[in-house]
């Protein structure tokens, strides 16, 4: 006799739905605060210096948002991906590839007029991250090849790659021998709103595109079918192939984008530290936005205070900024664990419940 | 040639066992993409055991048992919780990353104790090692590589030639089959899932201590996912991994060696050679559509008896 009995369930409110997760969230800070703690560290005051390095003056606040703005367009970029069950993790790579893009465009045409100049960077950034997407793409639909493996043997080709042209082809002469690529002419850098680069509007903006997408277009709704089934998209008659290959240039162009506002916004040139594991938090912050496009918007931001929180705590307390990776793995691992308690009734089936059928029978 | 060859089967050492780990986990029908974090793992908690011991069985175990805690994490969200395999497994590398960072600050730059170095330096073995060509290559090792060779073969009997190999490639293929049969299929998922990530955890702890031998930040550099890709070249077959291992081990080193024979290809495009092979292996072998070169039918689907 089982003790333990586990049932589907449907009927779950939203309400009691997001009560769950948000008891998940809080376990989750707990167990890593007891992990800091075994550490040698005093969580509480690892977290307050966390907040308090993140929103806690105007500028700390700003570079959360700066934060916060590759993190959601990357995020949009893997959710669409995502949607259809096709696990791109390539988002490291893609944002590389779209930086160097920009790159190319900004360091040939330095003396076109800002609004040109940064349309076609935009442009560029957008066609190398999802020509870098597409790759896996194609052999994904034509052989089967599994995309997880690929693209994220992408990531480590498209870093060596822009290190290779940093330290070779693209070294600024002008740099003294420092191995770095040259900086963008003025018109080649993102303009500035309340203090930001223009990047928080392209994200806000970008958010409700790709929310009407995914939910109000025929290719978002096949996106969602694909992923759902392929044998109903199939038996629908979508072409699967291309809505996949489709879909994954959409995500890499995405994340291509991110690379072309880090590029521009942030470091004024290319490094081979830009991409900076956006492309692979975004993967946290969109399955914990159950890869819905608003939700991405409140959970990056809430996961930029955790970046923020621990580049801030790296200086000020010498906790390595890795801090926030194994805080972010552990905050998935629990919300991961609540899917179950969401999807299942779990009730203790204690001996009167297994025993009452049996009685009946006898009687 | 021979001191090539030599030092490629070192490297391959760290794949094979990942490798091997994961096809154990594999044949369960669990897809872990945890390998990379569990290797960190390993690396970090089998570099500080063995520092603070200065025993190098205890460095080995701590490697060990610190990828059997993570993969058993794995373990209860996928196959009691049935959360999804692929985010889980990618969730454990951003964690495993982290905490390696986090936990090995202290120990950056600093060397493993002395005994640990000589237990593990080349051993060569009587008459083997004299064997032209093979002996120096593959009989004058340190002790683990020894160690691999019986692994290797262990596993390789137990998967094909024992009742437990059978039941665990049923639960793999047909986990309601094998449920059917009376095979407690969460008992064998728990119990290869760990095991399995308990060798990924000692093949970090291998290149820590024994490959590196001072502590270095992210010192798995990728070898993880190579592991995942080998599995599919290796057809989940412990035996090819052994081949597939050598194969990667002995790109990883190339660069070093082109540079001090004084051939100049720049650093980087020999750097990209192993994940440029590895995408080149798994397109290859999506071409394989024999039979038994197969991922196991039941390949991350969770189980639920109710379900049926």
């Amino acid at each position: 006799m089982k003790l333990i009995q586990i049932k589907k369930r449907e009927d779950m409110s939203r309400k009691k739905e997001l009560l769950i997760r948000i008891v998940a969230v809080f376990l989750s800070l707990i167990f890593a605060g007891l992990v800091i703690k075994i550490l040698g560290y005093d969580p509480l005051n690892v977290f307050s210096s966390m907040v308090n390095g993140a929103i806690g003056t105007e500028i700390r606040f700003k570079q959360t948002i700066l934060k916060a703005v590759p993190l959601i367009i990357t995020s949009l970029g893997i959710l669409v991906a995502f949607k259809m069950k096709f696990w791109n993790i390539g988002g490291e790579g893609q944002i590389m590839m779209g930086a160097l893009g920009a790159t190319f465009v900004a360091l040939n045409l330095p003396d076109l007029p800002r609004l040109p100049l940064l349309g076609l960077m935009m442009l560029a950034a957008i066609a190398a991250g999802g020509f870098w997407a597409f790759i896996p793409a194609f052999f994904k639909t034509r052989m089967g090849v599994n995309e997880t493996i690929f693209t994220l043997m992408l990531n480590y080709i498209a870093i060596k790659f822009v290190t290779y042209l940093q330290y070779g082809p693209w070294k600024d002469p002008g740099s003294q021998g420092f191995p770095k690529v040259a900086m963008f002419s003025k018109n080649g850098t993102l303009p500035t709103l309340f203090g930001l680069h223009i990047g928080w509007i392209i994200a806000l903006v970008l958010v409700v595109l790709v929310h009407v997408f995914l939910n109000h277009t025929k290719k978002g709704f096949e996106i969602a079918v694909v992923g759902e089934s392929q044998e109903t998209a199939r038996y629908a008659g979508m072409n699967i192939k291309n809505i996949v290959i489709t879909a994954m240039i959409l995500s890499g162009g995405l994340c291509g984008l991110t690379g072309m506002i880090q590029a521009a916004g942030i470091e004024q040139t290319l490094t081979s530290t830009l991409s900076a594991g956006y492309g692979f938090t975004a993967i946290i912050t969109a399955w914990l936005a159950r890869l819905n496009a608003i939700g991405t918007l409140v959970v990056c931001l809430i996961f930029a205070v955790l970046l923020q929180g621990a580049a801030y705590i790296q200086i000020s307390m010498q906790i390595p900024a890795a801090a926030a990776d194994m805080i972010q793995g552990i905050i998935l691992f629990f919300v991961l664990g609540s899917e179950f308690f969401i999807q299942y009734k779990v009730s203790l089936a204690g001996r009167l419940a297994g025993l009452r059928p049996t009685r009946r029978e006898a009687a | 040639m021979e001191g090539f060859l030599a030092a490629a089967l070192v490297a391959s050492i760290p794949l094979l066992i990942a490798t091997i780990g994961e096809i154990l986990t594999e044949k369960a029908g669990l897809l872990n993409l945890g390998v990379e974090g569990l290797m960190l793992l390993g690396a970090v908690m089998g570099f500080i055991a063995g520092y603070e011991s200065g025993n190098p069985w205890a460095g080995l175990m701590g490697a060990f048992l610190a990828g059997c805690c993570g993969s058993l994490m794995f373990a209860i969200l996928t196959i009691s919780l049935r959360a999804n395999q692929v985010v889980t497994g990618l969730t454990l590398t951003i964690f495993g990353a982290g905490f390696a960072s986090f936990v090995g600050k202290d120990y950056i730059g600093l060397p493993v104790p002395a005994l640990i170095r000589e237990t593990f330096s080349p051993l060569a073995l009587p008459v083997l090692s004299d064997i032209p060509l093979l002996g120096p290559v593959f009989f004058h090792q340190d002790v683990f590589i020894y160690g691999s060779y019986f692994l290797v073969i262990i596993i390789c009997l137990y998967l094909y030639r024992t009742r437990f190999g059978l039941n665990l490639k049923a639960v793999g293929e047909s986990a309601a089959s094998a449920d059917a049969a009376g095979v407690r299929i969460s008992l064998y998922r728990y119990l290869h899932t760990v095991g399995g990530g308990g060798l990924c955890g000692l093949a970090g702890g291998y290149m820590s201590l024994v490959m590196m031998s001072v502590w270095v930040e992210n010192v798995v550099a990728g070898r993880g996912w190579i592991a995942v890709a080998l599995v599919i070249f290796a057809a989940w077959n412990p035996f090819k991994a052994l081949g597939g291992a050598f194969l990667f081990g002995g790109l990883s080193i190339l660069g070093f060696r082109m540079q001090s024979m004084g051939i100049h290809v720049s650093q980087y495009w020999i750097d990209m050679l192993p994940y440029a092979a590895t995408i080149l292996i798994i397109i290859l072998s999506s071409r394989n559509n024999r039979k038994e070169n197969q991922p196991p039918a039941d390949l991350s689907v969770s189980y639920f008896r109710e379900d049926r």
